[in-house]
Parts: C-alpha cells; sequence; structure tokens
C-alpha cells in the first residue's frame, strides 16, 4: 500500500515537479496538517492523469529548467528562502522551492520521495535513517551547511541577563521548581506584571524542541502547561507582547522586542552571549548543526546547488541571517 | 417516433431520479467515509495500548517523550470545554437578544442591514478571527486584566463566542418567527403589552427551537481550530478548579482541536512491523485520531441531546 503511495508519489514528482512544492506551501500557510493530506488526496489523482496525457511536453520542458523541491527546519526557512533566491538570480536555468513546516515534516517528505533534500536542525533517527534507506534504496546522507546557537529568549524590558542550564532545567523540565520570576531573582512588581513565569516551548515533534530536551533537560520530560507554538518565529512573537514570559528559539529569530540571555553553568553563571563567535568557539552551551539530507549523496543539480552553499557565498547568507557559517566568511 | 421519444423521457426520468437518489444519500456516504477512515487509523492504540485512566483522567500529555510516553487528554477536554463556556455566555445572550430586535423590534431598512451584518460575520475566515485575538486582544486583555499572558480562556472564549453569534442569531430568528401569527394577535387582544407578549407567548412558544440554536452554537464552539489554536496559548493546562471563579480565564489552555491541528503534520505514520505490532513512535500519529474520535463522540453526544430535547418539547406541546 505504502510502497505504490510511494512510487505515485515518485510520478508525480518527476512528471511535475513543481506540485510538491505547491503542497508544501499550502501546508505551511495552513499551518500544516490536514489540509496537506486533503490537498494531495485532491490533487494527485487529477496530476497522474494529466501526466498521462502531457507526458511529451514534460520532458522536453524539463530539460530547460530543474526544480528542487526543499522541506523541513522552521530553523532554517529563512537562510534556505535566501539562498534559493540567490541561487535563482546566479543560475536561472535552476529553480530551487523551500517551505518549512519543522524537521520532522521535511524528513517525512524525503522518505515519501516528495522532496530532494530535507532541512534539518536534528539528526536523523535510527528509525527514520532506516525508512528512507529502505523507501528510497540508497541511505540518507547529511550535509552541515551551519550552525545555530538556541538562544533563550525574555522580553526587552526583563531585567535578567544571564541564566545557567540548571535554572532552564528547574524551569522547563517535569519537576522542576521554579514557576515564578521572584526565584531568579527578578522583580515582576517593576514591570507592573504578574510574578508567573509564562514558559514558551514548541510543538512536541520540532526539532528545536528535541534539541532542549535533550540538552537541557537531559531528554526528561517538560513541565506541562508551556505555551506550545507551532514555529521559531511565533514563539519570539509571544515572548515579545508578553512580558512575563521566557522561551526558547534559533538565534536567527532574535528582533528588537525581545532579549537574548546568556547562558552559563554552575561552574560560570555569567555565560556566554549566543554570538557567532561562541558558537563557533563552542563556548556557547546550546549550539547545534545545520544539517541538508539527501537519499544517497546529491547528484546532479541538487549537488551543484549544495556545493554552492558550502562556498563562501552560501556562507556570508548563513552569517547575513543570524546564524554561524561552517568556514569562516571573508 | 413516438416510441422513441417516451422511451427517451423515461430513461431520462430515471437518471434524474437516481442522481437526486445520490445527492440525498450522499451525506450518509461521507459520514460514514469519515467514520471508517478516523476509526482504522485510529484502532491500532485502542486495540494496543487504550487504557481509560491513563486517556481519560490524566493531564499529561507527552506522546513524544524519550523516557514515558503519556497520552492524557484530560487537560485538552477540560481546555475545550472551558473555551466553548465562556464562548456561549457571550453568543447566548447576544445571539438571542439580536434575535428578539431583529423580530419583533425594528422592521424595514434597519432588519435588512443588520441581517446583511450578520451573515457577514460569520463570512469573517476562523485565520482572520484569530488574528484579531492574538493582535488586537492580547495586548488589550493584558492592559486591562493585568493577565500573565494575553493568550487565554478568556480571548479565545471572545473570539469563539463571536464567531458563533451568527448561528444562534440566524436559527433562534427562524424559531421566534416560527410562532403562529394567532398567538401574538391573541396575546395582544388580552392587552399584554409587548414585554409580556415576549416573555409568557413568543419565548416559551419557540423554546425548543431556541434550545437548539444554543446547541448548534455549542457544536460550533467546540469544533473551532484555528481561531483557537491562535488565542488560547496552546498550553496542556486544566483551568478549572475548587477555587471561586472556578473557571480561570485567564490562564492559557488547550483544545482538543488544536492539538489535532498543531501535531498531525509531524506525527509519523508508521507501519506495522512484519510481526503485526507497531513500532513506539507511531503511537502519537494513532493517538491524535483517538482524539478525533472523542471529539466525534462528544459532538454526537450534543446532537442526540439536542434532538431529544427538542422532541421532548414538541412532544409536550401536543
Amino acid at each position: 500500500m505504502n510502497g505504490t503511495w510511494y512510487n505515485m508519489m515518485q510520478a508525480v514528482r518527476l512528471s511535475h515537479p513543481r506540485l510538491p512544492s505547491a503542497i508544501a506551501s499550502i501546508r505551511r500557510h495552513a499551518w500544516h496538517g490536514l489540509w496537506k493530506a486533503a490537498a494531495a488526496a485532491c490533487v494527485a489523482p487529477v496530476f497522474i492523469l494529466l501526466s498521462g496525457c502531457g507526458r511529451g511536453t514534460d520532458s522536453a520542458r524539463a530539460g530547460a529548467h530543474t526544480v528542487i523541491a526543499i522541506s523541513g527546519s522552521d530553523t532554517m526557512v529563512n537562510v534556505a528562502q535566501m539562498w534559493a533566491e540567490e541561487y535563482g538570480r546566479k543560475k536561472p536555468s535552476v529553480k530551487v522551492e523551500v517551505s518549512g513546516g519543522g524537521s520532522g515534516v521535511g524528513i517525512r517528505d524525503l522518505m515519501q520521495g516528495v522532496v530532494r533534500v530535507a532541512n534539518s536542525s536534528r539528526d536523523l533517527t535510527q528509525a527514520e535513517r532506516e525508512q528512507i534507506t529502505a523507501r528510497a534504496g540508497r541511505a540518507p546522507i547529511e550535509t552541515v551547511v551551519g550552525f545555530d546557537g538556541i538562544a533563550i529568549y525574555v522580553h526587552k524590558d526583563n531585567p535578567l541577563e544571564s541564566i545557567t542550564m540548571e535554572q532552564l532545567e528547574r524551569i522547563f523540565g517535569e519537576g522542576g521548581d521554579i514557576t515564578r520570576w521572584s526565584q531568579l531573582g527578578v522583580d515582576m512588581g517593576r514591570l507592573k506584571a504578574p510574578d508567573k513565569i509564562i514558559r514558551v516551548s514548541r510543538q512536541n515533534s520540532s526539532g528545536t524542541y528535541l534539541y532542549f530536551r535533550a540538552h537541557v533537560l537531559k531528554n526528561r520530560d517538560f513541565k506541562m502547561g508551556s505555551c506550545d507554538m507551532s514555529g521559531s518565529k511565533e514563539a519570539v512573537e509571544l515572548v515579545a507582547s508578553t512580558r512575563t514570559a521566557i522561551g526558547y528559539s534559533g538565534m536567527g529569530y532574535a528582533t528588537k522586542d525581545v532579549k537574548m540571555l546568556r547562558v552559563g553553568t554552575r561552574e560560570n553563571p555569567a555565560g556566554f552571549a549566543p554570538s557567532q563567535a561562541n558558537v563557533t568557539g563552542k563556548l556557547y552551551p546550546l549550539s547545534r548543526a545545520l544539517l541538508m539530507i539527501t537519499a544517497g549523496a546529491p547528484d546532479g543539480e541538487t549537488r551543484g546547488y549544495m556545493d554552492w552553499t558550502l562556498t563562501s557565498d552560501g556562507q556570508a547568507i548563513v552569517a547575513g541571517a543570524g546564524y554561524v557559517p561552517v568556514s569562516p566568511v571573508k | 417516433m413516438a416510441g422513441i421519444s417516451t422511451v427517451v423521457s423515461i430513461v431520462s426520468e430515471r437518471t434524474i431520479v437516481s442522481l437526486i437518489y445520490l445527492c440525498g444519500i450522499s451525506s450518509i456516504i461521507f459520514v460514514f467515509g469519515i467514520i471508517f477512515f478516523v476509526a482504522r487509523e485510529g484502532y491500532p492504540f485502542i486495540r494496543d495500548c487504550f487504557d481509560f485512566s491513563g486517556m481519560f483522567l490524566s493531564s499529561d500529555w507527552v506522546p513524544t517523550s524519550a523516557v514515558n510516553k503519556r497520552y492524557g487528554i484530560f487537560a485538552l477536554i477540560c481546555g475545550t470545554l472551558s473555551v466553548t463556556a465562556v464562548a456561549m455566555i457571550i453568543a447566548v445572550p447576544f445571539g438571542l437578544g439580536s434575535a428578539i430586535f431583529l423580530s419583533q423590534f425594528c422592521g424595514g431598512r434597519t432588519k435588512e442591514v443588520l441581517k446583511i451584518l450578520v451573515e457577514f460575520l460569520a463570512a469573517v475566515p476562523s485565520v482572520v478571527w484569530g488574528f484579531i485575538g492574538l493582535m488586537v486582544m492580547n495586548p488589550l486583555i493584558v492592559e486591562v486584566t493585568g493577565a500573565p499572558i494575553g493568550l487565554n480562556v478568556l480571548n479565545a472564549g471572545l473570539v469563539v463566542g463571536l464567531m458563533s453569534v451568527p448561528i444562534v442569531v440566524s436559527i433562534s430568528e427562524d424559531a421566534i418567527r416560527a410562532v403562529p401569527d394567532g398567538y401574538i394577535e391573541a396575546a395582544e387582544a388580552l392587552g399584554a403589552t409587548k414585554w409580556q407578549t415576549l416573555s409568557k407567548v413568543i419565548l416559551p412558544a419557540a423554546k425548543s427551537g431556541l434550545l437548539a440554536a444554543a446547541l448548534l452554537g455549542v457544536g460550533r464552539a467546540i469544533g473551532e481550530t484555528m481561531a483557537v489554536l491562535m488565542c488560547t496559548g496552546h498550553a496542556v493546562n486544566i483551568p478549572i478548579n475548587g477555587e471561586f471563579p472556578f473557571i480561570h480565564v485567564l490562564e492559557p489552555i488547550r483544545t482538543l482541536t488544536a492539538t489535532i491541528t498543531a501535531e498531525l503534520g509531524e506525527a509519523p505514520r508508521l507501519n506495522a512491523l512484519p510481526d503485526g505490532s507497531f513500532p513506539p513512535d507511531a503511537r502519537h500519529y494513532q493517538s491524535l485520531f483517538v482524539i478525533g474520535i472523542v471529539l466525534f463522540l462528544i459532538t454526537l453526544i450534543i446532537n442526540l441531546t439536542a434532538d431529544l430535547i427538542v422532541k421532548g418539547f414538541r412532544g409536550k406541546q401536543r
């Protein structure tokens, strides 16, 4: 059953390379989920019929124009879109179409063959690795294209400057005892705001959520009652509009309405700011790799594109978006 | 020649009859199709790891845990019910009041304009409502009430309440208009004032229809997804406890519908292993469909209650 579905999607993808990204963009605007299933179910049969009729013209067009469909990590979607635009100017014959949705969505799209590349801000699990190998016939390859620090955000008026990993665990982790700002030495009365800490988290399959759980909570669970936002940007926006909030998100999403805290440890409570230098030097404790995952080694135009993202031009975009390049940018 | 045209007319007659028949039963087919699909996706979860108290009495919703996956939806049910309650506190009085005004106290142009505006309220997409909650009401609620966060039961309840008003208005207006003119004329002939006519004659006569209007509003509020996802704060939290005022409307919550929307996109749909069992990661997707079944049952119960109450009233009237 699923094999047939995979073959069908492959057929659609080959004859109509724009379709997956159309579905993906519908999903992005509808905040993933049900729409995807509905749209795919309605559109796929129509396109299969069409592809039966118009195969000749399609293959002729495919020679002049290649589309690389990419989906995945919400953290990476800004960088990926800037790359796609820049590459489109450099090489108009290749069209790169990017959508977000979360690392899990990208990995699933890669499994189903609807995209060539999955952006991911986390490593593949063993189960995902096996499924991609089984369905695509080739083992997945992870390419590191940049680094990201997960920043701890508070409202811009919050007087707090730094926080330790232990405090974060006690705020966000199950059974943690910190629930009020006064426990962190912050007097919310001066901001005319309640003392209660509002925790801003991410939906439970986001790559950022899983990273935070693994590195801050040591794989134990989150305390119930956090506001679980569906995107990196939404999480930062909620912190920006809520004086009592604390949340985590990619460092590229900082705005002028939020403050990024320095993150330290028990030994070094002053900590390090999530700056490019501190992430490159592995001093900032919440640093991670940004990955582009392909089924098998990238080939053809995909390879050309991925090689370009690692050149100093491509890496300059990573730095420009607020993330940390793999190699120093001139 | 005459024979052929008779045959043609019989055939076309039959075709049209069967087409209309198909249209008639299509909604039944769709309902059963949806039940079948939702049940098929959720069934493996119910078969293998369903635990009544772990699901309905626990509020730990941690389907992607690395150490201990838990599927408690008690907090989600409480979230849905509290938003619905606040929404109805707003929608029923306002909806009923405007239906009474529309049908009894205004006429001509005012009525036309008002009806168009109420219908316009129903045409606003739920994402737009959600956006209003997120951008307008969020800072306003923090400013006015001093709540720690503006995305909470009150915000979502206000938004969903306003969304349900048009349904309550149009159905209760129909119910009021269906009261026979003879009743009203008789009341006026007895010298009843406008208020007496309304409270003693019209509203009692229309009460089954008014109840149906309120229950349909409840159905709308429970099923609302997008606006609720944006306005509740989406936090697994029980806003109800023994302390006054029992429903704490300034706390962020999460509803059943919003949970499905937010998580289904990333929950992997995994196949059974060769021995027929499922890998642990497959349960998240299946448990979301079980939430779908729960939602389905809740709305089914509401609709059945509405039907029974309406029938009961009819029985008494005869």
